[in-house]
């Protein structure tokens, strides 16, 4: 399955990054040669495994549904690029 | 006056009890050291020497009234993917800008509940992602290890370079660190430090920027194995922000410190016993072996046979967490942002130059095996992959008590050297990689010093939460190997 500028250019746009088309074809030939590595787990014979999820087997704690913290507007946009009384401020989305 | 800066945690701390120097004294020792010797390491990215004054001097009014914590007055460096209120934190990325944390990470704030005096971030690679401290947005960290007869510049391994740097050079008494796939055993066994990764789950994740939430687990780097048992006592505990934390009380682990290791069955796999060994690490090997064999130790053959498949799915699993995790910087609310006109533009400039090239490769790949037609052949495989690792340590453990293992397949290599094959620089991580998958302990100490010189280590895995056997058979082992080397130039 390798991988081809095509692909590169799709998985790209999925992972919100720009790449300048000049980078597709490098990118593709790097990416095949760390999956061709990787290829190697088709020898593992996983018949009847269960995928490991977590690396620690617990159920996950349960909490009361209340609200715990809250009131600090400030803070939260404190490291905001852009921010107007009280919002963050992000490019136009809708034309 | 002995140079403060030289002096163990442990030992420190005794002389911070015993009044013969104060925690501003201390405190202004590393201060001074730090501002001479830093230019040329590059191990802090960001020193706080007027907070770790004030911090100084409220701690030595804690000891004059007595209610002094265990690590009260000991500066230590923390790496800069712990988030601390109020003092910038990046993750060696220059995506996350300038960000000031409004909160303090779990595993800090028990360090400075307990009085540690924080003297600065400690340089790593890019989210955590990288064996060198190249990738690091800061420029890479220089170790202080020099290879006996040349300049050449050598890397201190990663992520955690710039805390097993600092910790080996004399810039703090000890230093934070965490572990995905290596990352703080890997640099500790390139710099002669001690460095352990504690069960999954021991210490909260909270506040730490997230690389592969699984797998991402905080540890100490020291000089020694009881400094280690010191930090990690402060680190480790249940915290109900972050719902993988064990609830559990933790020890004392220093109580293990000393503790006879007589009868304690170890084991030896065949599997680590990789092509290309260098003959001196296969030596130190078994040198730790006929040590824990003299401690009275039994000594026992055990097959981990999915060894070789850890890195590959640790190659699929830690980049398809990562692009999940990593989906958060966006440019929006916190951090650099691109320029655009429209969202979607914003989004991907911001990525495109937040992100440096290896970090983009690992989200590319996270992306790829998680996308429509692929997750089946390649996540759920290596997931399954991970629980034949898994189960080839529960085998190995009901035979054997802990695992010894060299550290890395070679020792610290030279800046510039491996940054142009990805493969090549993962295959660091080759033994260390193993218990990630796994969420089992793992520890690195200093064993000895190869032809050149330089350090290198050897691994402790045990089971999960038997931390308590790994310091004491590194405690054993410390005393066995009588690692005295220290980095030359830094001397």
């Amino acid at each position: 399955m390798a991988i081809d500028v095509a692909t590169v250019r799709k998985v790209a746009k999925l992972a919100r990054i720009a790449e300048p088309e000049d980078r597709l074809a490098p990118l593709a030939q790097e990416l095949n040669g760390i999956m061709a590595w990787i290829e190697q787990l088709a020898e593992v014979d996983t018949t009847g495994v269960e995928p490991m999820t977590s690396a620690v087997a617990q159920t996950l704690p349960m909490r009361d549904d209340v609200v715990t913290d809250g009131g600090n507007a400030a803070r939260v946009l404190g490291n905001a690029p852009r921010a107007d009384q009280g919002f963050f401020v992000v490019p136009k989305v809708v034309e | 006056m002995t140079d403060l800066t030289r002096l163990t945690l442990g030992a420190a701390l005794d002389g911070l009890a015993n009044k013969d120097f104060s925690s501003v004294e201390l405190t202004s020792a590393f201060i001074a050291r730090i501002e001479a010797v830093n230019p040329q390491l590059n191990a802090y990215v960001l020193t706080t020497p007027e907070r770790a004054l004030e911090a100084a001097r409220a701690s030595d009014a804690r000891r004059a009234a007595g209610t002094a914590g265990p690590l009260d007055g000991a500066p230590i460096g923390v790496k800069d993917l712990f988030c601390t209120e109020g003092v910038r934190t990046t993750a060696g990325s220059k995506i996350l800008g300038n960000f000031v944390p409004p909160y303090e990470s779990t595993v800090t704030s028990h360090l400075w509940r307990d009085g540690a005096v924080m003297l600065g971030k400690l340089n790593m690679d890019e989210f955590a992602m990288g064996s060198s401290n190249e990738t690091s947005a800061f420029g890479p960290v220089v170790s202080p290890w020099r290879a006996r007869g040349s300049n050449r510049s050598l890397t201190p391994g990663g992520s955690s370079g710039g805390s097993a740097a600092a910790v080996s050079a004399d810039l703090c008494l000890a230093a934070t660190a965490s572990d995905t796939g290596g990352s703080i055993r890997q640099p500790a066994s390139f710099t002669g430090t001690v460095g352990i990764k504690p069960t999954y789950g021991l210490c909260s994740r909270f506040g730490m920027v997230a690389f592969a939430s699984s797998l991402d687990q905080a540890g100490p780097i020291t000089r020694t194995v009881a400094d280690a048992a010191r930090m990690l006592t402060s680190m480790a505990g249940h915290d109900p922000k972050d719902s993988t934390s064990l609830d559990l009380p933790v020890p004392d682990f220093s109580q293990f410190i000393g503790k006879s290791v007589k009868g304690l069955r170890i084991g030896v796999p065949e599997e680590y016993r990789i092509d290309g060994m260098p003959e001196e690490i296969a030596r130190l090997w078994d040198e730790g072996v006929a040590w824990l064999r003299a401690a009275g130790c039994e000594i026992k053959s055990v097959r981990l046979p999915h060894t070789k498949y850890a890195l590959p799915a640790y190659y699929i699993i830690a980049p398809a967490e990562a692009s999940s995790n990593l989906a958060r910087y966006d440019g929006m609310r916190f951090g650099y942002r691109g320029e655009g006109t429209a969202l979607t533009d914003v989004y991907e400039t911001t990525r495109a130059e937040g992100f440096g090239p290896e970090v983009k490769r690992r989200i590319l790949i996270g992306t790829y095996v998680l996308s429509a037609g692929y997750y089946d052949a390649y996540y759920l495989k290596a997931l399954k992959v991970r629980a034949r690792i898994a189960e080839d340590f529960a085998k190995a453990f009901e035979e054997v008590d802990a695992i010894l293992t060299p550290t890395t397949p070679s020792a610290a290599f030279p800046l510039g050297e491996k940054q142009d094959d990805p493969v090549a620089m993962y295959l660091n991580d080759v033994f260390t990689v193993t218990t990630n998958l796994a969420g089992l302990p793992g520890l690195s100490l200093p064993a000895g010093v190869d032809s050149q010189g330089l350090p290198l280590g050897l691994q402790l895995i045990g089971r999960a939460l038997d931390e308590g056997s790994l310091f004491a058979l590194a405690a054993t082992m410390e005393q066995a190997a009588g690692f005295t080397a220290r980095p030359e130039p830094w001397g």
